[in-house]
């Protein structure tokens, strides 16, 4: 019954927290082996394909040979456009709701929206931007429309990772600069917005990964079955990651033959996402850096 | 548009009969006093005693908190500064404040005491250098930083922060400095140089102090005030206010019965 030979009368409680760690340990790790056996599958199904022609190359032989560059580019160009559309628009409002609008009627509307439109499903969003992008506009089938209905999918993420970036940084600095006679405006641009700008990118980064792997709202919108050649404007139809798998997994002209070339196109479509989010991290570990020192 | 030479010229704070509520909890039960111009004021009493929510009411920061109610008049060198058409960051660059815990922007050393002179509109360069210097003349702290201005402003001590902080608002040349517990955060000897910085500004400046610590405010205050659950229980010259209270709660606070 002394602290200091070892011997306990109460060893339940040990055994309780042993156990329940035990369990919670387990778990977390399998989480980690879905993800590492996702990954070795697919790079073990996909990596014979994966050459520089295959990156560099248009699809040939009905997608059963040749690369999927047109696809890569068609990819590049949604995420960019996506993006275009949604960052400004979406950190403007997430600004406005965390710095500007005072609790209340509006802001818990405007709060209900954005989170019901996190919720929406993204066949929805397909639908919705074939009806007004691509027919009621005129984009037609088009990066515009494209571009339009994935910046719509990728809006509530942005306001939501500004509207945390914003709420996680100290009172302290803001009440620094209003008592120094700054307007509230001043104390946004100048103080809190270089503060919150790290994780503002990071939270713009990962929502290019979620754009990126999304096949739905491209599916009446922009996406091509085969287009061999580049986009020349932003009118133009092109080929995209997502649904290039689905296209030579499901209804290729020969999808025994392109199986490889499936997984190979999976394998660069999460490298990509896995470089975004590495690059998301690093970028805002670098920032994080230099805001400090400025 | 601050009068400075009426008949308000000796106080330079006037309220009278401030009530202030947080919805429906009555913080403030009606304070009438006046805080002499060039003359440290200490603010003293049990915590949740309204000390520092009567403090910021000299430079509006109570309208950031949602549902606070204001009664009553305050002037600052003689206007009265709930009145509709007073502009609040005129009025906190004229009244200005150092906080509890140091505050500093995440800038360098120098950028922190030029925030202020930038977002009241100063662009002239030459300008701004001669009042940063100056202003870290004033906080005691130049001869620590001066080789060192483009430094981030974390890389100081809490003492030193807190320093940079005084020199931040002094920049702007207040007439007022509020000072919320300023020293509460730091060292014994981070907060004799503090103490002994209000010391030396009182000639330019009217000092109101809250604090906890009735030995500072001793040290450093012209007149006290004594605050409890909300009302003005005594104010008087620190001095007579330690020595010889005259209201039984004053003395039982002082003589360290509650508190």
């Amino acid at each position: 019954m002394s602290f200091h030979d070892g011997k306990s009368t109460n060893n339940g409680k040990r055994l309780a927290q042993g156990t329940a760690f035990a369990v919670f340990r387990a778990l977390s790790l399998l989480v980690v082996a879905i993800l590492v056996i996702i990954l070795a599958f697919i790079i073990v199904q996909g990596i014979s394909v994966i050459s520089w022609e295959f990156l560099t190359e248009m699809p040939k032989e009905g997608m059963t040979a040749g690369g999927i560059f047109p696809a890569i580019v068609g990819t590049f160009c949604l995420v960019a456009g996506s993006m275009i559309f949604a960052f400004p628009i979406g950190v403007m409002s997430g600004i406005y709701m965390n710095e500007y609008l005072k609790d209340g009627y509006l802001k818990r509307f405007i709060k209900l929206m954005t989170n019901n439109l996190a919720g929406v499903p993204s066949i929805v969003f397909g639908l919705f931007g074939m009806a007004l992008f691509v027919n009621r506009f005129g984009f037609g089938d088009s990066i515009l429309a494209g571009s339009l209905t994935l910046g719509l999918l990728a809006l509530p993420v942005v306001i939501r990772t500004t509207e945390e970036s914003l709420k996680a940084i100290d009172d302290s600095f803001r009440i620094g600069s209003l008592a120094l006679g700054a307007t509230k405006w001043q104390t946004t641009s100048r103080v809190v917005l270089p503060i919150a700008f790290p994780n503002i990118i990071t939270g713009l980064i990962l929502s290019i990964g979620r754009v990126s792997g999304e096949t739905a709202p491209i599916l009446f919108t922009v996406a091509a079955y085969f287009l061999p050649r580049l986009p020349t404007s932003i009118f133009d139809q092109v080929m995209a990651l997502p649904y290039h798998l689905y296209v030579i997994s499901t209804s290729g002209t020969n999808i025994e033959a392109s199986r490889a070339m499936a997984y190979g196109t999976a394998f660069i479509l999460i490298l990509i996402v896995l470089v975004v989010n590495l690059l998301a991290n690093w970028l805002r570990r670098y920032f994080a850096k230099r805001v400090k020192m400025n | 548009m601050y009068n400075t030479d009426s008949k308000e010229k000796e106080y330079s704070i006037q309220t009278t009969d401030v009530k202030l509520y947080y919805g429906d909890f009555q913080a403030l039960k009606g304070i009438t006093m006046a805080m002499r111009k060039n003359q440290v004021t200490a603010f003293i009493g049990p915590s949740g005693c309204g000390k520092s929510t009567y403090l910021r009411c000299f430079n509006r920061m109570n309208d950031l908190i949602d549902g606070v109610r204001i009664d009553g008049e305050i002037l600052i060198d003689g206007v009265d500064i709930y009145k509709k058409n007073i502009q609040v960051d005129d009025l906190r660059k004229h009244v200005g404040m150092v906080f509890q815990k140091p505050n500093p922007f995440p800038k360098s050393i120098f950028e922190n005491v030029a925030y202020g002179l930038r977002v009241n509109g100063t662009k002239d360069k030459n300008f701004i250098q001669e009042r940063v210097e100056r202003s870290l003349h004033q906080a005691a702290l130049w001869d620590e930083v001066k080789d060192k201005l483009k430094k981030s402003a974390f890389e100081l001590s809490g003492g030193q922060q807190q320093r940079l902080c005084i020199a931040r608002a002094l920049a702007i040349e207040p007439s007022v400095l509020l000072m919320d517990e300023p020293a509460s955060a730091l060292d014994p000897i981070s907060t004799a140089k503090i103490e002994e910085l209000i010391y030396g500004l009182k000639k330019d400046y009217t000092i109101v102090i809250v604090t906890h610590n009735m030995q500072q405010a001793g040290r450093v205050s012209d007149h006290t005030a004594f605050f409890y659950l909300g009302e003005l229980v005594e104010f008087a010259k620190t001095k007579t206010l330690f020595t010889s209270p005259k209201d039984q709660r004053t003395q039982n606070y002082i003589t360290g019965r509650f508190g």
